[in-house]
């Protein structure tokens, strides 16, 4: 079996069925293999697109996401797509070609060092030397990237790795005698986080995307109504809890509910789960949860301690450490914290301005989830658009929201819908974007058009980049600069140039039937709405301030 | 900021000493010193990191090196009891006139001559830190033309190793 080959049947192995990716010079071999294997292709417009994609499709399935790309600059223009996923902690498993062996390191055509240019946004990488190390590299590439800590793992393979023979044998287990991920809580630890539960008087979750990556969606539920704890979530961890329940607090942080951000701001115990006390989260920090006690419950043992002081820490997978600390814990019944959050709820909810005249964006948002009564898989892009899809979509379940939260990556929205379409076909996949994102990944309508992929994209067109815009208008007196996109595509024609449906909302009263029309669209779709160009995302903390310090609460501008 | 002695030993693979060293950079932590060399196993490495760092940086320093797959374990050896050794060569200016002086200081500190020629004599000497440090004073007035310093490696004292 040659090297492609070997490559090709461990992905097999790993019971990949699609791939996204992108040919060139050096996976030229692979491909050759890929065209005879039962694997499925996704072609791409652009790498970066590939790396979102696979992305995006892990997000939605659970599963690894492999993409693939040639040397050079198909490798580096993966490199946006895996510190993206290194951020966000999601299991991507890249191939990429490289130069010959006997041409690495004399700068030649197509030649990136991309193990060098990646070691700091993967979880692990490979420059494979010799054709009989593939089949170890790829079982321990995929068992790196799917446990502990999930995270995109690199695999470098040479062309001239590719052609040689070699005699294959899948391993059956790993041999990393440094990578040993602890997944059950410490006994005592544990017995310590079920006391502190059970004595507090204003406990709250702070749950994070590891809620969702260790599926512990049923725990959280559990507990949280067992002892009734109220729960806010993260960016990442949206859909961890049912946005629907009354326990439920929205998004904390620099764009959360102002109830979020005082239940957090004055509970006595902080329960924050798979989550990692990030900047937008936490706001100041020494003003953080100041009254509370913090148990912080993570797989990865770095991230207790990194950002703030923890009085329990206990390192696990969040969903065991839950069932444990649920098998052990007593009901514990509320004595008036709720109502203290009740009250935060109804005297700060989250609102806009009706439209009047111009669409509102948030308008547009909530229509979206109730046409689709919440059931679809949201995903978005980086600015507005994405914290107001966070706001105001309600979601209910783990998996079904897909956005770039750490690293806050302009152009992801719309290939990971294309993952996710891929991967979750049964579903309605939604990529609400804006203007400016949009433009930065627009190509791959190319392979939505291709695959007809019945992906509907959103536009909420301020013919600004509104988040920039909105800190210039707060914090810069208002000196818009160079954040005019108003001179921008036709998108609904551009769509069209693709052979996909376009459509343009220009009118609020058309918001609903617009939309209805674009969702029962068997194909896909790009709606372009044209919304209120200076509304603002309230409320807002600034950066430097701690998070009860919010401006914006009435809503509006 | 204290001074910390890291022992850490890993899989002795290409690439690892630039995933440690850039470890280091892009978090924001200072390197001292660095010296690593297979052990009595082959495939494994041992590193000896010599690092300035508070408490917390230090923790967060041990957890994420723990991060890198390579990484077999990490150890803070700074408080044990230890044998800790640093090789120098100094090339130090030399005429006919003061050649003896410094003779007898290499001799003073059990250092030796390794080299000598008719401008300057190079000296090699072990030891720990504040033996280097004094030789390099005491030999500066002579005019010190190079140095070369292996950096720190040490080994916790004991019949069977010890790093907690």
């Amino acid at each position: 079996m040659t090297g492609a080959e070997a490559v090709i049947e461990s992905l097999k192995r790993e019971g990949v069925d699609v791939i996204f990716g992108y040919p060139g010079g050096a996976v030229l071999p692979i491909y050759d293999v890929l065209y005879r294997a039962e694997i499925r292709h996704i072609l791409t417009r652009h790498e970066q697109g590939a790396a979102h994609a696979a992305d995006g499709y892990a997000r939605v399935t659970g599963k690894v996401g492999v993409c693939i790309a040639t040397s050079g600059p198909g490798a580096t223009n993966l490199v946006t797509g895996l510190a993206n996923a290194y951020m966000d902690s999601i299991p991507v498993v890249a191939l990429t070609g490289q130069v010959s062996t006997t041409l690495v390191g004399r700068d030649s055509f197509q030649e990136a060092d991309i193990t060098g240019i990646t070691m700091p946004i993967t979880k692990h990488n490979y420059l494979v030397k010799q054709a009989s190390d593939i089949p170890r590299v790829m079982k321990e590439a995929f068992h790196i990237a799917r446990t502990g800590r999930p995270g995109p793992v690199l695999v470098d393979l040479p062309k001239d790795i590719t052609t040689h023979e070699l005699d294959f044998s899948y391993p059956e287990t790993v041999d990393l005698p440094g990578y040993k991920p602890t997944y059950e809580g410490n006994y005592r630890q544990v017995k310590l986080a079920v006391e502190a539960i059970s004595e507090a008087q204003r406990p709250v979750f702070y749950a994070g995307g590891g809620v969702i990556s260790s599926g512990a969606f049923d725990e959280l539920l559990t507990l949280a109504e067992k002892c009734r704890i109220p729960v806010t979530t993260t960016l990442m961890g949206m859909g961890c809890f049912p946005g629907t329940h009354p326990l439920y607090l929205g998004m904390l942080g620099m764009h959360g509910t102002a109830y979020a951000n005082y239940a957090v701001t004055h509970c006595d115990l902080l329960i924050a789960l798979g989550a990692r006390f990030d900047d937008r989260v936490t706001g100041v920090i020494e003003k953080f949860a100041p009254k509370a006690k913090i148990i912080h419950i993570d797989i990865d043992p770095a991230e207790i301690g990194k950002n703030v002081r923890v009085d329990i820490p206990i390192v696990g997978d969040v969903r065991s450490v839950l069932a444990s600390i649920n098998q052990q814990i007593e009901p514990r019944e509320d004595g008036g914290w709720l109502e203290e959050i009740e009250r935060w709820k109804t005297a700060y909810p989250l609102q806009y301005e009706a439209c009047n005249g111009t669409v509102k964006p948030q308008y547009v948002v909530e229509q979206l989830c109730e046409l689709t009564g919440g059931d679809a898989i949201i995903t978005t892009e980086v600015g507005q658009n994405q914290m107001w899809a966070a706001q105001f979509y309600t979601f209910t379940k783990p998996r079904s929201f897909v956005s770039s939260g750490g690293l806050g990556t302009m152009g992801y929205g719309f290939p990971a819908a294309v993952g996710a379409q891929v991967g979750r076909p049964d579903k309605l996949v939604i990529a609400v974007s804006g203007d400016g994102s949009f433009q930065m990944n627009i190509q791959e309508l190319g392979t939505v058009a291709a695959y007809n992929l019945p992906v509907k994209v959103v536009i909420l067109n301020n013919g600004y980049l509104g988040m920039v815009r909105q800190w210039q208008e707060l914090f810069f007196h208002r000196r818009y600069y160079q954040v005019d996109m108003a001179v921008g595509p036709d998108f609904a024609k551009v769509a069209e140039a693709y052979g996909i449906k376009g459509m343009t909302i220009r009118d609020y009263q058309h918001v609903r039937s617009g939309l209805e029309e674009a969702l029962a669209h068997p194909g896909p779709v790009v709606v372009n709405v044209m919304v209120d160009r200076e509304e603002n995302v309230f409320p807002m903390v600034p950066a430097g301030k701690a998070i009860d310090d919010m401006i914006g609460l009435e809503g509006g501008s | 900021m204290k001074k910390h002695i890291i022992a850490v030993l890993v899989q002795n693979k290409s690439g690892v000493m630039a995933r440690v060293a850039s470890l280091f950079s892009r978090r924001g932590y200072n390197i001292d010193s660095i010296a690593v060399c297979a052990t009595e196993d082959p495939e494994v490495s041992r590193m000896t990191i010599v690092a300035r760092a508070d408490d917390d940086i230090l923790e967060q320093i041990t957890k994420q090196l723990n991060k890198l797959i390579e990484v077999i374990k990490v150890s803070d050896i700074t408080n044990d009891p230890l044998v800790d050794r640093e090789l120098a060569l100094i090339k130090v200016g030399a005429t006919p006139t003061n050649r003896a002086d410094i003779i007898q200081i290499v001799d003073i500190f059990r250092a030796h001559i390794v080299d000598v020629n008719p401008r300057s004599v190079t000296v090699e000497v072990t030891g720990d830190e504040g033996k280097m440090e004094a030789i390099i004073q005491m030999l500066r007035p002579y005019g010190i033309k190079e140095i070369v310093r292996t950096g720190k490696i040490a080994m916790v004292r004991g019949g069977v190793e010890n790093n907690n």
